[in-house]
């Protein structure tokens, strides 16, 4: 006799699993996953700096100039060695991570959740809203990236605020396709259509069965993406419309030590592996994250 | 077919409009009237009035708009706001040299993505595949402006053998071109690799390994013809952000192209400039990914049908 097979969870316990969507599983498959913790290791790294900067090194080794010791290598008293004006790159590239690594993740995250409303609204209703949605951030991605930041960042000003007001129009558009998708394949599913043909109402759908399955893609999306937007932020920074000097930020400090990069080349090479070291741990967590969160997805 | 081409052809002015709207709204914001910017801070009130006035900067937003667009339809893009040397002229000038670097940037990118991406997915798990795939995710993160500072700093200025800036000869493209290159080609590895090894197990493909088909034909004939179709429209929309980064490669190598040109007028509040170049970018952009539209139907029979149906 043919015997029904892999049913043994109730519904309820099912539901509990659907509803929560990091549970121990995930968990445990990113464990598993050694380079995804490495990834996670340093990121946490990066966090620490990010909270704990004027702990690891004071602000004023950051800023305060001292000519007599410029563009000094490595030592034991700078362990990245001096910069043109003789501050301490270590404590520059600490207290870097306060303008990079924080314009990354807000600007992400800000993005992602402006992203996720209009997706959803999108994705939802569908027809000639969808339409107009999806051929308004059609058109605003048809200007560069890089333009389109550059010329919000022109129109605002600069600084922290308005760096990242740019960050996250030009990046709203890309969360919105990407999530949108994610959101069609859900809709799109036999459950969700149970749940209608039950009657449940719009609210409901959204929120206990939209949201958790469809929040898999976006998590990884983030992850990746803040990598992504440090680059860019250090990139704007880096043509002179970013952060401005004397504040520490990973681009500008490129930016200023490019032209003595031949004799001093760790001017260079210190806050661009930073750059490297930190856009790596996020892909990594966000890799393990896609593959812990989805096993189907996993090569 | 045409039909459908003439279609997305029209569809691009609408979104050229938008896109105008986009520039000129956010120039408008931009502090200090161009005026200013262009005669300093000691100009009396009067002339700089004087000189918005002749701008027409001292009308209303809708109207310069509007004003903007009709002058485009008759082919002018403005002069200006400096050089007083008309905007499709600065823009033309430039062109080759920065369409000329964005393709073999492209061309670059997808020659090394491809094969390296479908060699590690059918040797999935090998020597070859860890290693590229390893590369590939620290590539990626690469930013292209310091990968150029450090291609400039060893073959420029260490080793003297590449030229590390202007125009002048196919040598002094290498260093620009492989900055962006790198980094984009780690992506698209990525990218063929996954589209690849998900087309390795399709049944189609057990299919033709079933019926003792020579494996170099599996994979050439069945597996890579399918593969590419996403990779396809990565390196379409990549284009974009190739043609966006080129902003900042320029002006790492110091290249008069059309992104240098972007950052000053920028920087100046050049608005006919800054329009007249996003408006390029913009259709340029349109127009490739119009070309990848078209491309696909000539890879893939079904979606010929379907431009051949009456549904278009």
């Amino acid at each position: 006799m043919l015997k029904i097979s892999g049913s043994a969870e109730k519904p309820e316990d099912m539901q509990k699993k659907r509803s929560s969507f990091i549970n121990a599983d995930t968990w445990r498959r990113f464990k598993k996953n050694k380079s995804a913790v490495i990834g996670l290791v340093i990121f946490l790294l990066f966090i620490v700096c990010l909270i704990f900067a004027d702990l690891i090194v004071p602000y004023q080794k950051a800023i305060e100039q001292n000519l007599r010791i410029r563009m000094q290598g490595i030592s034991s008293e700078h362990w990245f060695g001096t910069d043109i004006y003789g501050r301490d790159i270590f404590a520059r590239i600490v207290h870097a991570t306060r303008y990079s690594l924080f314009m990354g993740i807000v600007s992400v995250v800000v993005g992602i959740v402006f992203g996720s409303i209009i997706a959803a609204i999108a994705g939802l209703y569908g027809g000639k809203i969808d339409r107009c949605i999806m051929w308004i951030m059609d058109t605003v991605l048809c200007i560069p990236f890089m333009l389109l930041a550059l010329a919000i960042v022109a129109a605002l000003g600069g600084g922290l605020q308005n760096l990242l007001l740019a960050l996250v129009i030009a990046s709203v558009p890309i969360y919105v396709r990407v999530i949108r998708s994610s959101i069609l394949t859900v809709v799109e599913s036999d459950f969700v259509e149970a749940a209608r043909s039950c009657g449940t109402p719009d609210r409901y759908i959204v929120l206990k069965h939209i949201l958790p399955n469809a929040i898999g893609t976006v998590i990884v999306q983030a992850t990746m993406s803040v990598g992504t937007m440090i680059i860019w932020a250090a990139a704007l920074s880096y043509v002179g419309m970013g952060i401005q000097p004397p504040k520490p930020e990973w681009g500008s400090m490129l930016a200023e030590g490019k032209d003595y990069m031949l004799n001093a080349p760790h001017l260079v090479i210190f806050p661009g592996m930073t750059i490297i070291l930190c856009c790596l741990s996020l892909n990594l967590m966000g890799d393990g994250l896609r593959d812990a969160l989805d096993p189907r997805l996993k090569d | 077919m045409i039909r459908y081409v003439l279609r997305r052809i029209l569809v691009m002015i609408p979104t050229l409009l938008v896109v105008i709207f986009i520039v000129l709204a956010l120039m408008n914001l931009t502090p200090g009237s161009p005026a200013l910017i262009i005669l300093g801070q000691d100009a009396t009130p009067e002339t700089v009035d004087q000189l918005n006035r002749e701008l027409g900067y001292d009308k209303p937003f809708v109207v310069r708009y509007f004003q903007y667009v009709s002058e485009l339809l008759k082919g002018d893009m403005g002069e200006s706001y400096r050089t007083k040397r008309s905007v499709f002229t600065e823009i033309i000038t430039r062109f080759p040299t920065t369409i000329k670097l964005s393709v073999l940037e492209m061309v670059i990118a997808v020659c090394i993505a491809l094969p390296i991406g479908v060699f590690s997915a059918v040797k999935q798990y090998s020597a070859f595949d860890t290693v590229s795939t390893v590369s590939a995710m620290f590539l990626a993160c690469v930013p292209a402006f310091w990968l150029g500072l450090m291609l400039i700093l060893v073959f420029a200025l260490k080793l003297h053998l590449l030229p590390s800036n202007g125009t002048d000869t196919w040598v002094h493209y290498i260093l620009p071109a492989l900055t962006q290159a790198i980094p984009q080609s780690a992506r698209s590895m990525r990218m063929t690799r996954t589209s690849m090894l998900e087309t390795v197990r399709q049944d189609y493909i057990r299919m033709a390994r079933s019926k003792g088909q020579v494996e170099s034909t599996v994979i050439i004939r069945h597996a890579l013809k399918n593969a590419l179709m996403p990779v396809i429209t990565m390196v379409g929309i990549d284009f974009g952000f190739i043609l966006g980064g080129t902003i900042v490669v320029e002006k790492v190598f110091s290249i008069n192209g059309i992104g240098t040109l972007i950052l000053n007028a920028i920087q100046v509040k050049d608005i006919p400039l800054v329009t007249g170049c996003a408006v390029f970018f913009a259709f340029f952009y349109m127009l490739t990914l119009l070309l990848v539209d078209i491309l696909y139907a000539f890879i893939d029979p079904r979606i010929k049908a379907r431009y051949q149906g009456k549904t278009l």
